[in-house]
């Protein structure tokens, strides 16, 4: 399996991201308040938490979907925040790529697949001949589990999971360092989600690519992530190794999170209630919260004295 | 509420097929679903198994260039006055179905929420459209109920969040918004086409639990389609496993999780990833599913099943009853076939499964199940024909002469199942569950595809 040397510089650098959204003049949404974390080359990093709390759009910022309200990004030793040189741009689009979590939405309706997954070839032409444009187009159509005849079909005709497929194919064949995999499995049913987890394991033990993986599905986050973010109303409340997490998890949200993953077992299942957390009458804010070292890599987000009664 | 055997959606013999360019996709092949007042009912299997086309079909909503070649679907509801109705839907027309059934008695909320929401339009508005257009509810109290339900499904500030537009939604948030759209117009029937999969854990059980309590106040029976067993373990009543466009298992919920007896459900079961185990590699069935282009003939899932025996080439199985309840369709259950168990890992799962849910004392599924291949009966000749023509009506049909004679326990052991099926009467059938031995698999179950 691989090995990460955390003592080599980061890949990814993220340093008090905010993104702000202002919906009108009395409504802004602060979809990412503060936040900071770092990835290392060969690395998955999982970013976890609620509905709405701001996973997908720090992985839109990170990919520079989005102009940052305030905040430092650094990938692959260039200054991605502000305003990017056309090379700095160039090498971004090649070496960062996104799964979406919509799988319909981000695909064009009007392009076959093939054409889909072979646009960023297209665009940054990595190929010599058409033969090998179609050669790279037809692994990789099997390597997420499709066959080269969909090659020539559209969106609409496949399913749900089968359109998931066709997105992560696109990410793969650019051979990225960073892939940024918003929900990418969630559409998958679980020995697809199995084979595709494999499958990105495997892919990064081949060409030592760093994921960040968003995903609600804790149990599979566990199962790939070598570190866990885990995110609330826009703050990144503890982040650790997946063993620190899972197995000294400390924020009250945290804990309200892991014991409600539904277990396959209905007897147990349907008799069980999940700890309830309410933000509003935790008495916590998040904002008057600092980073607190637990141990090694676990860190948490909050008060000395929420610090001194959780720890 | 009616009488717990009035049945609000009976599928009969669906099948469809799809034109493509490329030829027709055989993706519906002979469904049959129940679903009683009430009753929630999970359907669950691979990607591309049909799932959603099934309940499009349901719906009325099929795409164009989809062609029903036989079936029926019978959706019973009530009128205003209370008099019931039953209807085919196949036999309507969309604008009938769209009149009277859609949106209100049946909703379905649809796996891709980008597509069934409109993206120029503020989404309060498209919650209030359809109380408005079916029921003629005055403008004001249709706002006053989405703000409620948009509170119910667990959006913050509604009322800020009404005049949102669905792109400035977060992906679980949309996902609501169309949960809310179902839950409108009160429907008889609700179909949640994997309504939390974008939803984390918290939110997921608070919507279910929403669902639920509607379930319970109103007595509205749901159909949920969903990877997701944990899910699925929480909410179904019953459940239908399918592969391929076929239905190979339903059952209990227990049934389905504490006595599976089809191979895929086995599958299944063991790819479920176990927050107890730390393995470097999850189990994944082997292969890819068939492609559905190219119709061959026998058991959909044998290139791809380590127990598939000879027959399994030749003909699909029937439904072979195990229960009042429990049904499975491979020829496993043939009284001829060999006696082949489920992966020693899986049972070990299982069993600590039940040993958690409290049901040590349970018999062994093998004694507890009628109707069920017993050891002896498998070695004997004499009474298989009688247990093959027990199933299912389908079963007559295949059970030709030469197709009996690939049940024979001799012939199968033989064969493709050889190792596993000698293995498994041995009691420890290896499921292919370390990383070397289920990529070899997968390899091998590509070409078969
Ligand atoms: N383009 C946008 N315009 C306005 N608001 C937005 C936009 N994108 C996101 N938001 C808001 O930012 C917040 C965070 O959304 P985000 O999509 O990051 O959540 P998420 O954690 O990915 O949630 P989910 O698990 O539901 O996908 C939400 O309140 C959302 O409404
Ligand atoms: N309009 C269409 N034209 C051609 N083929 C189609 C069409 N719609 C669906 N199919 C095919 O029918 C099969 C069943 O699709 P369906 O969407 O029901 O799968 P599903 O079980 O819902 O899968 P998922 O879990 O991935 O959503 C798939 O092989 C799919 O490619
Ligand atoms: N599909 C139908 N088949 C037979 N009778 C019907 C049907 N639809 C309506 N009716 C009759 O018309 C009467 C008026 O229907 P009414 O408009 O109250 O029903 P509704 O609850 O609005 O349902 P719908 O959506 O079908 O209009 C009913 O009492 C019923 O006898
Ligand atoms: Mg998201
Ligand atoms: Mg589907
Ligand atoms: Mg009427």
């Amino acid at each position: 399996m691989h090995k990460i040397d955390y003592s080599s510089a980061p890949l990814l650098t993220v340093e008090g991201l905010k993104q702000y959204f202002r919906i009108s003049r009395t409504f802004t949404v602060k979809a990412v308040d503060d936040v900071s974390f770092k990835i290392w080359p060969g690395e998955t990093y999982g970013l976890v938490g609620e509905s709405g709390s701001g996973k997908s759009t720090i992985g839109r910022s990170v990919i520079r979907l989005y102009d940052p309200t305030a905040g430092k990004i650094v990938f692959n030793g260039m200054d991605i925040s502000g305003k990017m040189s056309h090379s700095t741009e160039g090498n971004l689009r090649v070496q960062m790529q996104m799964i979406f979590q919509d799988p319909m939405a981000s695909l064009n309706p009007r392009k076959t697949i093939g054409d889909i997954i072979g646009e960023g070839l297209d665009i940054h032409h990595t190929y010599k001949t058409r033969a090998e444009r179609e050669e790279a187009i037809k692994n990789i159509l099997l390597k997420v589990g499709l066959s080269p005849e969909h090659a020539t079909r559209y969106p609409h005709q496949f399913s749900g999971g089968q359109r998931q497929r066709v997105g992560i194919a696109r990410a793969l064949i650019m051979n990225p360092k960073l892939i940024i995999a918003d929900e990418c499995i969630s559409a998958l049913d679980v020995s697809i989600q199995a084979q595709v987890i494999n499958l990105m394991k495997d892919i990064q033990d081949e060409t030592g690519t760093a994921y960040l993986f968003i995903a609600h599905d804790l149990s599979m986050v566990k199962y790939i992530s070598d570190r866990i973010g885990v995110l609330h109303l826009g703050h990144l409340l503890e982040t650790g190794t997946t063993e620190e997490i899972f197995s000294h998890p400390v924020h009250p949200y945290t804990k309200s999170l892991l014991s409600a993953i539904p277990e396959p077992n209905p007897i147990v299942e349907k008799k069980r209630v999940a700890e309830s957390y309410d933000y509003k009458t935790s008495g916590i804010h998040y904002e008057d919260g600092t980073s607190h070292l637990v141990e090694g890599t676990h860190y948490v987000k909050c008060t000395d004295e929420e610090f001194k009664k959780w720890v | 509420m009616s009488d717990s055997n009035d049945k609000i959606l009976e599928i009969r013999d669906l099948d469809i097929t799809f034109k493509t360019t490329a030829g027709p996709v055989h993706a519906i092949r002979g469904i049959n679903v129940d679903l009683k007042r009430g009753e929630t009912v999970a359907i669950v299997g691979e990607s591309g198994s049909g799932k959603s086309v099934t309940m499009r079909a349901a719906m009325g909503i099929l795409a164009k260039n989809a062609v029903v070649n036989r079936g029926s679907i019978i959706f019973r509801y009530h009128h205003q006055d209370g008099s019931e109705a039953e209807v085919d839907i196949l036999s309507k027309d969309k604008k009938w179905i769209r009149s009277h059934i859609n949106g209100k008695r049946m909703a379905m909320v649809f796996q891709d929420p980008m597509t069934s929401l409109d993206p120029t339009m503020q989404i309060g508005r498209q919650i209030m459209e359809d109380m408005i257009w079916h029921y003629k509810t005055p403008k004001e109290e249709a706002r006053k109920r989405a703000i409620e339900l948009l509170t119910e499904v667990g959006i913050e500030e509604p009322e800020k969040r009404m005049k949102e537009y669905p792109h400035q939604l977060s992906g679980g948030m949309r996902q609501r918004v169309v949960i809310a759209i179902a839950l409108a117009c009160n429907p008889d029937l609700l179909i949640c086409d994997e309504p939390t999969t974008a939803l984390d854990v918290t939110i997921q059980a608070k919507i279910i639990e929403l669902i639920r309590r509607i379930q319970k106040e109103r007595g509205i029976s749901v159909i949920y389609i969903t990877h997701d067993l944990g899910v699925v373990a929480k909410v179904a009543d019953y459940v239908n496993v399918m592969y391929a466009g076929r239905i190979v298992e339903k059952g209990t919920i227990n049934e389905i999780y504490y006595d599976p007896r089809h191979p895929y459900t086995w599958g299944l079961l063991s790819a479920m990833p176990d927050l107890d185990t730390n393995d470097e590699r999850l189990y994944t069935i082997p292969g890819s599913p068939p492609n559905l282009l190219h119709e061959k003939a026998g058991d959909a899932f044998a290139p791809r099943n380590k127990f598939a025996l000879e027959i399994d080439d030749k003909a699909d199985p029937p439904m072979f009853q195990i229960s009042t309840t429990h049904f499975a369709a491979t020829w496993l259950l043939d009284p001829r076939a060999p006696k082949v168990e489920m992966p020693a890992e899986l049972r070990a799962k299982i069993l600590r499964m039940k040993h958690e849910a409290g049901l040590d004392d349970t018999p062994a599924p093998e004694e507890r199940a009628t109707g069920i291949a017993t050891d002896a009966d498998v070695r004997e000749e004499g009474s298989a024909a009688g247990a093959v023509t027990a199933a299912d009506g389908k079963a007559s049909g295949n059970t030709s002469g030469e197709v009996s004679e690939g049940v024979k326990a001799d012939s199968a052991a033989e064969t493709k199942a050889a190792d596993s099926a000698k293995s498994g009467e041995g009691g420890s059938a290896d499921t292919g569950n370390s990383g070397a031995a289920g990529a070899a698999e997968n390899e091998e179950g590509e070409s078969h595809a």
